[in-house]
């Protein structure tokens, strides 16, 4: 079970308290009507599928409820680090991605 | 002395009474009991049973160790050949003694390790896998077949013809196959499980462990220390004779032991197993606390799962001795040089009188010494070419006999073995050689670190070659490897890393440590070689075997090799080596330097194949826990429930609730209950607990933007006191939930949801408030508990609730349908909707949970002497299908749009947005062929279809006929006097007054009328109901 640093709660809390929501950072268009086929098939379905660093939202459900980011190293399954939601993707220097 | 064993079944070999005089053979405790060796309390003898014979052990024995004190070596069959099997080690990595044991009633247990089980009075153990005995066994016919069946026979061998398999092959495989059979009774024990948090975990007290706990522990840090044996000590617990800073090993174990006994900061716990190291330093320890015990308390758990999570590890798991491959290498009598070392110094028991030792690493010369001080006859066959002076020295003292560059190639017996094959190694190969006597073969092929716990984290190991072993490489977690664990061999080096490695992780958790500096005088250990074959190659048609468990030979994986496989994953998988209940932990390094040296390549380049936990099997009931039976998933109940339950109602489970399903009265089955139920409530009125449905409270300046936003239909300019069905999509189009929405003020609505869909909804809604629609200031709250819902519906539903409500005028044009207001019903606060899931004259009353009860009641009063009912989920599902009204979930599956369940008419086609309304317009959502919601009515008005039912065109087609949909609802209507149902068919409404047919599964075809899905009261005349 993975240990989870909520940032808006600012503590780390066990992963059960925690619901995963998808890939971070896919904006939903201002005018959804207005985006042709291929573009809105884009934002629908396409999504990262990282070997490696992966940003990710999570929702604190059993704690403040709130939605925030993740970056998370697909192959060893740790969390690098989190940020609140809205906020741009940190760049993560070699050593942190490390 | 008697005892009372627990009678279980009538066969005689379970006789209820023994007494011990006439039962056992030889002197208490086993004939091949060594005088003043061991730990076993020989004060303290008692009895148990294998295969109906009374056993004498001693307290501490295990059954293993007791059997070889009686001098039975003999245990199980084999899993595949059927070959005699005994004991080859003294611990958990046991791949052949597999036992069943009977510990009373309901507490039958198979594939029990024996060098594990302790013995306690009355304990009943049998062997496995033997039919009709364990002497003499049919399925030993396998072992003489067995060119026949070696590497892939399964994959080649049944392959044709295919009908074949599930006929034939699989069940002859089945019964043929297995160790033990599985218990046939529900398990009465309780298991249960705890967290624990410690600055740091020691995985395994034995000499490295405990070093490594009393350097963190002096140094203040919080330290457990877990191993799966019974008492800590490990590898000290065989070596009396070492000596640690001027101390005999036990009285330094002992004092060890009473100074981690006295920190408050230190948590030993014996019996409790590693089996999974996770993320972030959390390990999963198994403790067994009542499998020892003869009478355990009563309530007391068989097992406790601790989930520890510790800012440092220390993995001192040690290592495991590697047999040697060579023809016969399993037959009884045959084992490892360290066990039968245990068997003589924990246990004080002799494993043999006449002991040939194949020998590659300078424990083995120890353990020679010792067993031939202890009277056997003892020989040595070295592989290497010489060994050190003072290891020889021992062994030239005690009187053993030892040959260098010799091994061992052969063994003959049956049950037992009576003689081995020793040959010279000249250049490598085998030469000439002589057939010894004897009566048991130490097998002491090189020491394997236990790097299982490691490989969980996914951290890297790295191949050594002069110990030919992996060794714990670069770390993911923040955990460190010691002891033999991490290659040192030895007790000083042990000592050494253990307090090292406990000083480092107590410093990095925060506390000064200073590792403590022991001195180990005497020490057994010495050099370690390693050999996998005697012979490489020689095996071809011999039963030298890699893996007991799975009877995988030398052959087996060679045979893999020269059929293409290249990687050890691919040789594993071919000839199931190493995918046994021990997960390979005797065979695995054997198996890769064979597969290696056939492959011309180096061991890491053929790679090892991943160790997945548990490490060792573990049982079910752990996993499980308490989550079994009702405590399998909480269970959700309204305020209500009580009531229903008081009145007989029979429930259903809906998501995590529990709801009434019907409420049958005397001599009542379903189908007549909600018959009764629905009529009386079109008739009259019926009253329905709807206090499950998913409530939120959406509060704030943008409540009706936000709304507006999230659902399909035009709710911006929902007057206050009114509702509306909703419709919510996802961004995709589909339907994913629908409810009412009660617009309460301009600042407030009640949102109701599906019943399943209550958190679902929130979670979305959620999401788009707090990282989509942030523009908007609107709050959401979760009130499903916070109300009761009393929905009353049928032509005289005015008349039972008009006297109990205060504050509100509910005629039909004062209170519309589709209305909401708060007033007070039997004098409780309440909020009052009128709407409709029946189509019938119909209110929700609203009251909080706290009052649910007694609103019920007064409600229920006032229906009764109107001719009313209450009615349940059942009943709730016809009425509304009688209406065509769909349930989400059951008549859509994620795949639905409006537009294909009949409700485009929910769409707010004039908003610039909402969720789903772009995907609406993709090409597919808008091609022909969807399927809709339409109704069918069957040719037999008394024939109820059974939902699922697939619908084909009709009639007159010829198999295979393409399906066209399926039925969602089907029910029996009492208002309609017949069955009817709803269906999603392709392009349905087009074939509305058409035929379609279902299949049966009893191969006939149902023929139906494809119906608008509005089966009741098309002009909803109903609605209105009468007046107060």
């Amino acid at each position: 079970m993975l240990l989870i640093y909520c940032p808006y709660c600012e503590e780390e809390r066990p992963e059960a308290e925690f619901t995963y929501a998808g890939q971070a950072h896919i904006v939903r268009p201002g005018n959804p009507s207005d985006m042709s086929d291929d573009e809105f098939a884009a934002f629908l379905f396409m999504r990262d599928n990282a070997k490696g660093v992966h940003a990710e939202r999570w929702r604190h459900t059993h704690g403040c409820g709130r939605f925030f980011n993740v970056l998370r190293d697909t192959v060893t399954d740790k969390i690098l680090m989190t940020y609140k939601a809205g906020e741009p993707r940190p760049a993560l220097s070699t050593e942190a991605a490390q | 002395m008697s005892l009372t064993l627990p009678r279980t079944d009538a066969s005689p070999q379970h006789a209820g009474t023994l007494t011990k005089p006439r039962a056992i053979d030889g002197p208490v405790g086993g004939a091949y009991r060594v005088a003043g060796e061991g730990r076993v309390n020989r004060d303290r003898p008692m009895l148990f049973t294998f295969d109906g014979r009374v056993i004498s052990a001693l307290e501490g024995d295990t059954v293993a160790s007791a059997l070889l004190a009686s001098g039975i070596h003999l245990l199980g069959r084999s899993f595949k050949y059927h070959r005699p099997r005994g004991i080859l080690t003294a611990g958990s990595e046991e791949p052949n003694a597999l036992i069943g044991t009977d510990r009373g009633p309901g507490r039958r247990e198979p594939n029990t390790r024996a060098t594990v089980q302790e013995v306690f009075e009355g304990l009943r153990t049998t062997s496995q896998n033997r039919w009709p005995s364990l002497r003499f066994d049919i399925g030993a016919v396998n072992d003489l077949a067995s060119p026949l069946i070696g590497a892939g026979f399964y994959y080649k061998t049944f392959m044709k013809p295919r009908g074949f398999w599930d006929k034939v092959y699989e069940p002859l495989i089945r019964k043929a196959a297995g160790l033990g059979t599985a218990p046939d009774a529900i398990d009465p024990d309780i298991y249960t499980s705890r967290y624990a948090h410690a600055d740091v975990l020691v995985v395994g007290a034995g000499a490295a462990g405990i070093a490594a706990a009393l350097a963190a522990g002096r140094a203040g840090a919080s330290v457990m220390l877990v191993d799966e044996q019974t008492e800590i000590g490990g590898g000290l617990l065989s070596d009396p004779d070492a000596v640690i800073d001027g101390q005999p090993a036990w009285n330094w174990l002992a004092a060890a032991a009473a100074e981690l006994d006295g920190m408050a900061n230190v948590t030993v716990l014996p019996r409790a197993t590693a089996i999974a190291y996770n993320h972030q330093n959390m390990v999963a320890v198994a403790e067994r606390l009542t499998d020892h015990l003869a009478e355990p308390p009563a309530g007391m758990p068989r097992e406790r799962l601790w989930r520890v999570r510790a800012k440092q590890v220390v993995l001192a798991q040690g290592a495991l001795e590697k047999p040697m491959v060579f023809a016969g290498n399993d037959r009884p009598g045959v084992m490892l040089a360290s066990a039968a070392h245990t068997y003589l110094k924990r246990y004080g028991v002799l494993v043999g009188k006449q002991i040939i030792v194949a020998s590659a690493h300078d424990s083995a010369w120890a353990t020679a010494a010792a067993l031939a001080e202890a009277g056997a006859y003892v020989r040595i066959a070295e592989a290497r070419a010489d060994v050190p002076g003072p290891v020889r020295q021992r062994a030239v003292d005690a009187g053993v006999e030892f040959d260098f560059s010799m091994v061992a190639t052969g063994t003959a017996g049956r049950d037992r073995v009576y003689a081995a094959q020793l040959q010279l190694l000249r250049d490598g190969e085998p030469r000439g050689g002589d057939w010894f006597p004897c009566d048991t073969v130490l097998m002491a092929g090189g020491w394997t670190p236990s790097v299982h716990l490691f490989s969980h984290t996914k951290g890297k190991l790295r191949w050594d070659s002069k110990r030919q072993a992996f060794l714990p490489g670069e770390c993911t977690e923040a955990c460190v490897a010691a002891g033999a664990g991490a290659g040192v061999w030895g007790l000083d080096g042990a000592l050494k890393t253990g307090s090292e490695a406990g000083a480092s992780v107590a410093s990095a958790a925060g506390y000064e440590a200073e590792p403590a500096k022991v001195k180990v005088q005497s020490n057994c250990f010495g050099d370690v070689g390693s050999i996998a074959e005697a012979a490489p190659g020689s095996y071809a048609s011999a039963k030298a075997f890699v893996d007991y468990q799975n009877d995988v030979t030398a052959k087996d994986v060679r045979q893999a090799v020269q059929e293409g496989m290249r990687s050890i994953e691919h040789v594993k998988r071919y000839t199931t080596s190493g995918m046994a209940t021990d997960q390979g932990k005797s065979s695995n390094i054997n198996a890769l330097l064979i597969a290696a040296e056939a492959l011309g390549k180096s061991p890491p380049e053929v790679g090892l194949t991943t160790f997945r936990p548990p490490y060792t099997p573990t049982t079910f009931g752990l996993f499980a826990n308490h989550h079994r039976g009702a405590t399998f998933d909480p269970e959700r109940r309204t305020s209500i429930d009580a009531w229903a339950a008081d009145n007989g109602a029979v429930f259903e489970p809906v998501s995590q609730w529990r709801r009434a399903r019907y409420f049958p009265r005397s001599g009542e089955n379903m189908d007549a209950a909600v018959l009764r139920e629905c009529a009386t409530t079109r008739e009259a009125c019926g009253v329905f607990d709807a206090s499950t449905l998913g409530k939120i409270e959406v509060t704030g300046p943008d409540a009706a933007e936000f709304l507006n936003r999230i659902y399909t239909n035009p709710l911006a300019k929902l007057p206050v006191g009114k509702c509306r069905y909703a419709l919510l999509l996802g961004e995709d189009g589909y339907i994913r939930d629908d409810g009412i929405i009660g617009r309460l003020s301009e600042t407030r609505f009640h949102v109701t949801t599906t019943t399943g869909g209550a958190a679902r909804v929130l979670a979305m809604m959620e999401d788009y408030r707090q990282t989509e629609f942030t523009d908007l200031k609107v709050w959401l709250t979760s009130s499903t508990e916070q109300w009761a819902t009393v929905a009353i519906n049928g032509p005289k539903a005015r008349k039972v609730l008009a006297p109990l409500v205060d504050g509100l005028d509910i005629a039909h044009e004062a209170f519309a349908h589709m209305s909401i207001a708060e007033c007070a019903v039997a004098g409780v606060p309440a909020r009052l909707m009128r709407a409709s899931f029946t189509g019938e004259c119909g209110f929700e009353v609203n009251v909080p949970a706290r009052h649910g009860r007694a609103v019920w009641e007064a409600i229920w009063a006032s229906a009764e002497p109107h001719g009313g009912c209450v009615y349940g989920t059942e009943t709730m599902h016809v009425l509304r299908a009688e209406k065509g009204f769909i349930i989400v979930g059951q008549d859509t599956d994620g795949t639905v749009t409006p537009d294909d369940a009949g409700l485009a008419w929910a769409l707010g086609k004039k908003k610039p947005d909402f969720v789903g309304k772009r995907g609406l317009m993709r090409p597919d959502l808008t091609a022909s062929g969807r399927k809709q919601l339409v109704g069918l009515m069957t040719e037999d008005p008394t024939l109820r279809l059974p939902e699922g039912a697939q619908i084909v065109r009709g009639p007159l087609q010829p198999p295979p006929m393409p399906m066209i949909g399926h039925v969602t609802s089907s029910y029996r209507s009492a208002a309609l006097g017949r069955t009817f149902a709803m269906a999603l068919i392709e392009d349905g409404r087009s074939l509305i007054g058409s035929k379609v047919e279902l299949p049966t599964l009893d191969g006939e075809r149902q023929s139906a009328e494809v119906v608008k899905p509005m089966f009741y009261d098309a002009e909803n005349a109903r609605l209105v109901g009468e007046p107060a």
